[in-house]
């Protein structure tokens, strides 16, 4: 996985609460879909299929964007990780919002995408930021610090677990980091098998 | 100290805390489909890693299955690449697969608790949300992204934070053709599609306890709606009865050590509860969606909001416009051009039981498209031995071959633009069963009745001859 430190890039504004991730990545229908064309592929369109210019994706001036910064709730629903792959292949390494759902979270996580949640004060601050900014100036935000910085305003603290942060700094590969408890899985698995085995054996009774 | 349900599972579950803190949770089955598995197949062959656990492993082909009669690998073009890779991984890591055309097929979260592979105090993982379906069991599930689909593939654990814990409790007796659908309803409309975030929730008191078990499992389906990943009833005397003789469940004297140990998993006397929820059900009315969000709940005799919370003033008009209401609207009344009967909310014989009881005799309106797809390839048998695909076949239902079907429309089953469904699924996000769709949820009998009516309709009232 690719290490966080540091980001400087255009922020891209969508500020609404309870963003899906139905609407972030409308369902494949292709094995390998094009995950940058699929973002947003219906919020992005006019009822008549024609691109809505106000739509922030649609916008020349977010085009490259590397930040997006949104609402409440962002990417509940569905657990496809699409929704975050999409993000990466436009850019967008790190997503501001006031909260995430749980899986989606996750999935950043998972792919080295710095999810920042911000307090409703710091957050109504910084939307305002990057609203002014309007495409035309870029934060950045630094992960080793904790903090995002850029044109009008001082510096605003965010606070990651520790443990997500030093996942995302050093881009440790999580299936390495649990596969040094192999022992103790293996323990688990003997332990298990006598105490109530019928967790550790899955048999079809029906076949021999 | 008295302890949670929650606490007492993940205990027993608890491998190892790993380095960054987090807790290594054994998970005990892990259930797979060909949406997202084949891309988590793929990078564990890159990564030469084999599957841990192959034994606990089963493989579900679901969400892209067409539903027409007679169908294959080649019957929709879109899916031939799934199934294919999905076969290929799966045999590839010896892990047994319900293939399209097997006898059990069906959506993993029907199936994976009528085989009685999902057993009460186990853990269970499956790369989607709606995991938490089989909680109605008494297990722990959780919904995954692919990569941890992966991980889960690699070592046989998951690695989470313990969740909070939420207990809602439920009194009241359901009244006729209000069930478990119009429960779950009624709880997101008060907690709201993030009050549920950083949450597992129990499910307790006496209408959870009247509930067959597969009301339990609607009930628990709708948990990550709420935005909590797991969702569980803890197991009785029901639960092991239902289990008992199922293929994958244990047998003989393994069953006998089984129950006395599941016997105990109750969360204890005082045990405490980082929230708490309270709903009186004796006065339920059957719910409905109005909005695109499925807490935008209101009873099928209430109307569309006129007000919204403050802030929230430009996402209320985005739902208003998209759904084609106006506030203070009356539900009833509106015309439909489409209904769906399905998913792993609500395709259980016993959802297709009472649909068939609405529908029998009668005849789906004029301009009404109308589908029934089965949550599993053994509901649908079931269901026919009973008779019910006739009774809706006569009715002019179409009558399907079972998969996820018009839930996410993954497999292309799909409506028009601004067409208005009436669906049993779990989402009415915005173009998700087709683009500009607009759909409300609701429960089987409700979903039958707009069907035969046109129109939504209080089922209770359609029943009765009043509409």
């Amino acid at each position: 996985m690719q290490p966080f430190t540091t980001l400087t890039g255009v922020a891209m504004p969508l500020l609404r609460d309870d963003i899906n991730t139905d609407q972030i990545t409308p369902i494949n229908r292709t094995i390998d879909p094009d995950y940058a064309a699929l973002l947003f592929a219906n919020a992005r369109r006019r009822q008549d299929g024609s691109l809505d210019p106000d739509f922030p994706l649609n916008q020349p001036r977010f085009a490259g964007a590397g930040i997006l910064v949104t609402g409440r709730n962002f990417g509940c629903g569905s657990s496809r990780e699409g929704a975050v792959w999409g993000m990466l292949a436009i850019g967008i390494r790190c997503i501001v919002a006031r909260s995430f759902a749980d899986i989606y979270r996750e999935n950043c996580l998972q792919n080295g995408l710095l999810p920042i949640e911000l307090g409703p004060a710091d957050a109504a601050v910084f939307e305002a930021r990057v609203l002014a900014a309007d495409g035309g100036a870029t934060f950045t935000v630094d992960l080793v610090k904790e903090c995002i910085s850029g044109p009008g305003g001082s510096d605003i603290a965010f606070s990651l677990p520790a443990a997500d942060r030093l996942r995302l700094i050093e881009g440790l590969d999580d299936i390495g980091l649990t596969l040094k408890h192999a022992e103790d899985i293996s323990a688990w698995e003997k332990r298990t098998l006598v105490a109530t085995p019928w967790l550790q054996t899955a048999r079809d009774a029906r076949r021999p | 100290m008295p302890q949670t349900l929650l606490d007492k599972i993940w205990d027993a579950h608890l491998v190892a805390r790993r380095a960054d803190g987090r807790d290594l949770i054994y998970i005990d089955r892990h259930v797979l489909h060909e949406l997202h598995a084949p891309h988590a197949f793929k990078k564990l062959a890159q990564a030469e890693r084999k599957v841990r656990r192959p034994d606990l492993t089963f493989s579900m082909q679901d969400h892209t299955v067409p539903t027409a009669a007679g169908r294959n690998d080649f019957t929709n073009q879109e899916s031939t690449p799934f199934l294919q890779a999905m076969r290929e991984g799966s045999t590839r890591n010896h892990i047994r697969l319900f293939d399209i055309d097997d006898s059990e097929q069906g959506i993993s979260h029907v199936v994976a608790p009528e085989l009685g592979m999902v057993l009460p105090g186990a853990t269970h993982a499956v790369p989607d949300s709606h995991a938490c379906t089989v909680g109605g069991l008494g297990a722990l599930a959780f919904g995954c992204g692919t990569t941890e689909l992966e991980h889960v593939l690699a070592t046989q654990v998951i690695a989470l934070k313990r969740p909070k814990r939420m207990r809602v409790r439920l009194h009241g007796r359901l009244g006729p053709q209000v069930a478990a659908k119009d429960v779950a309803l009624c709880i997101l409309a008060q907690v709201g599609i993030s009050g549920g975030r950083g949450y597992a929730i129990e499910y307790a008191g006496t209408t959870v306890r009247a509930m067959p078990i597969e009301e339990r499992l609607t009930l628990c389906n709708l948990t990550i709606e709420m935005g909590a990943r797991s969702g569980f009833v803890a197991p009785d005397e029901a639960t092991f009865t239902w289990l008992a003789g199922r293929p994958f469940a244990p047998q003989g004297r393994e069953w006998d050590a089984a129950l006395a140990h599941w016997r105990t998993l109750t969360s204890d006397e005082g045990a405490a509860f980082d929230a708490e929820v309270g709903l009186d059900c004796g006065d339920l009315e059957p719910q409905i969606t109005w909005g695109t969000d499925p807490s935008q709940v209101v009873a099928i005799s209430g109307r569309v909001p006129e007000h919204t919370a403050p802030g929230q003033e430009a996402s209320f008009g985005r739902a208003l416009d998209y759904m084609g209401l106006t506030p203070g609207s009356p539900l009833v009344g509106l015309t439909v051009q489409r209904v769906f009967i399905g998913s792993c909310t609500n395709a259980r014989v016993s959802d297709l039981e009472a649909a068939a009881q609405v529908v029998r005799g009668r005849h789906v309106a004029d301009g009404v498209a109308a589908l029934v797809v089965p949550g599993s390839s053994t509901v649908k048998r079931e269901a026919e031995a009973l008779g019910l695909d006739a009774v809706f076949r006569a009715a002019g239902f179409l009558w399907g071959e079972s998969g996820c079907s018009m839930c996410a429309g993954g497999n292309g089953d799909r409506g028009k633009a601004g067409e208005r469904c009436i669906s049993t699924t779990n989402r009415n996000f915005e173009n998700r069963q087709g683009r500009g769709v607009r759909t409300h949820l609701a429960s089987p009998v409700t979903a039958a009745a707009a069907a035969i009516a046109g129109q939504i309709v209080d089922v209770r009232q359609f029943l009765a001859g009043e509409v």
